[in-house]
């Protein structure tokens, strides 16, 4: 656990258990919906595509592609006063679903970082039971 | 989906003869959200003249509808505290309509109040819900950050220059509109491209000029029958469409982050009042950011997707322009405690009336004012008309 860690950190809820022990054990797993044959995100147990709970889990192999990023230099919460400039981003799995993040290993910099650019999810732990998964360039 | 003949049959029936804003809007470090709530009640039903013992159907959002019944005195018999977000107080006209069509309640009264200048703290979030799990973690928290990775997909998929120019043309056009409301915020404080484009960075790709006041302030409208709008203290404003909805609650839950869900409020909204983009005599459209303005635009078919620089290019938008928006200088630039879309009803029923002194449009006879709530997530749309 990263000591002094001050920003906000997840608590895990019934249906999202199995996704944070994923990613504390270096996974990322999506819930996949066996009637739809697609994955979804965030968890949760019907499917919100076609209204059934016929789904499963599945392993994300962790490839992305960045559809959108910001800059943030004014931090939204004392806790990312230190982060500054971070750079919060929006992801598409090779799976298919979106899901938020934020680009890591790289310059904040919108020089150095474009939309549609290929990265893979790292997991940073931040508490004994949290790790959180971002993405650096692949 | 929503049944055009039967919205058709309601258009007109319902009327706004009243709005106001809390006594003082801007800074008020001694006053509570709850006492803004009750202030700019108090004043709507003044303005429309109406005693709050008629009072029979109460609608707020931020807070239940009981806290502010209670604190004025009014015992409703229809209530709806629907909240989603800042759209919320547009979206309670179509419900008014709805209520007293339906014969719930003859008098509608809509109220809002936040100190978002004055009270900074920040609540701590309820853990059950997405966002605390799926967006905050990320430092992907409050709007500014949500919105400006929103307006990042649109310049990558529109022109990033063209965009920033937009976003300029925007910041700039609002401003001139609040320096001629003394009751704006910048009032005072005049705005130029350059100092736009020399302004520091928030979030990028916004700079603070891309980014509503953070204020203190109250507002309110009263609604009632086209029948007993007559009899009122200064008459109706016709509510001739209004429409709603929403697609998404966080933001990478939204389908297309170029496109909200006003391009169906819009559309529906007009079909309803039976008229077109080309008959209004102004637009009311609520500016969170600068990009919000930008997207909105395009979703509600002024222009298409991608267009909308171009159709604010040149300061069309500004005074003297062809294309007045956001006359009382908008969320930018007048007034932004929170939850601003009431504020976009309040200045199109006064420009309607003939009350905006300096920045009063000639001959203005058809308006829309339109809310944007959450993460881009909600939308209401209301006309308005004044024959
Ligand atoms: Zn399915």
């Amino acid at each position: 656990m990263a000591d002094g860690y001050n920003k906000p950190i997840p608590i895990p809820q019934p249906e999202s258990d199995n996704y944070w022990e994923g990613t504390k054990a270096g996974e990322l797993r999506l819930r996949h919906c066996d009637d739809c044959n697609q994955a979804y995100f965030y968890p949760r147990n019907i499917c919100p595509e076609c209204g059934n709970n016929n789904t499963s889990w599945i392993v994300a192999s962790g490839n992305a592609k960045i559809h959108t990023f910001a800059i943030v230099h004014r931090p939204p919460h004392p806790g990312f006063m230190d982060d500054i400039p971070y750079v919060p981003a929006i992801v598409e799995l090779e799976e298919g679903p979106k899901m938020a993040t934020q680009i890591v290993n790289v310059e904040a910099d919108p020089s150095k970082i474009s939309i549609d650019m290929a990265v893979k999810v790292v997991f940073e732990s931040i508490t004994d039971e949290i790790s959180l998964p971002k993405f650096e360039p692949a | 989906m929503p049944v055009m003949d039967k919205l058709k049959a309601v258009s007109g029936t319902a009327a706004i003869v009243g709005v106001a804003e809390s006594d003082q809007i801007g800074r008020t470090p001694d006053k509570g959200p709850l006492e803004l709530h009750a202030e700019a009640g108090r004043n709507a039903l003044a303005d429309a003249g109406i005693d709050k013992s008629e009072v029979d159907g109460v609608f707020t959002a931020g807070y239940s509808t009981y806290d502010v019944a209670e604190y004025l005195g009014i015992t409703p018999h229809f209530t709806d505290s629907t909240s989603v977000g800042g759209s919320s107080f547009v979206i309670h006209i179509a419900h008014a309509i709805a209520a007293i069509q339906a014969g719930y309640c003859e008098v509608a009264l809509i109220t809002h109040g936040q100190t978002g200048r004055s009270d900074r703290a920040r609540a701590g979030g309820n853990p059950g819900l997405p966002s605390a799990q799926y967006e905050v973690p990320y430092g992907i928290i409050g709007p500014p950050v949500a919105y400006s990775l929103a307006a990042n997909r649109y310049m990558h998929q529109y022109g990033e220059d063209r965009t920033r120019e937009a976003m300029a043309n925007i910041a700039v056009s609002t401003r001139k509109w609040a320096n001629m409301n003394e009751k704006a915020f910048f009032y005072d404080t005049p705005m130029s491209f350059d100092e736009y484009h020399d302004s520091r960075w928030i979030s990028w790709p916004f700079h603070l000029p891309d980014c509503c006041l953070v204020t203190d302030a109250g507002a309110a409208i009263v609604i009632t029958s086209a029948e007993r709008a007559k009899s009122t203290r200064k008459g109706a404003v016709s509510i001739l469409g209004a429409a709603e909805g929403h697609d998404h609650g966080i933001l990478h839950q939204m389908p297309d982050l170029t496109r909200t869900w006003g391009r169906h409020s819009g559309p529906q909204a007009l079909e309803m009042a039976g008229v077109t983009h080309d008959d209004l005599d102004l637009a009311m459209i609520y500016d969170s950011f600068t990009y919000t303005v930008l997207a909105t635009l395009e979703s509600l078919g002024f222009c298409g997707p991608g267009d909308g620089p171009d159709f604010v290019a040149d300061q069309r938008t500004a005074p003297g322009g062809d294309f007045p928006l956001n006359t009382s200088g908008g969320g930018l630039s007048y007034t932004h405690p929170g939850m601003y879309g009431i504020f976009t009803v309040v200045e199109a029923v006064r420009q309607l009336r003939g009350e905006t002194g300096q920045r009063q449009l000639d001959d203005c006879k058809l308006a829309m004012a339109h809310g944007t709530g959450g993460l881009l997530s909600s939308t209401g749309t209301v006309i308005l008309g004044r024959d």
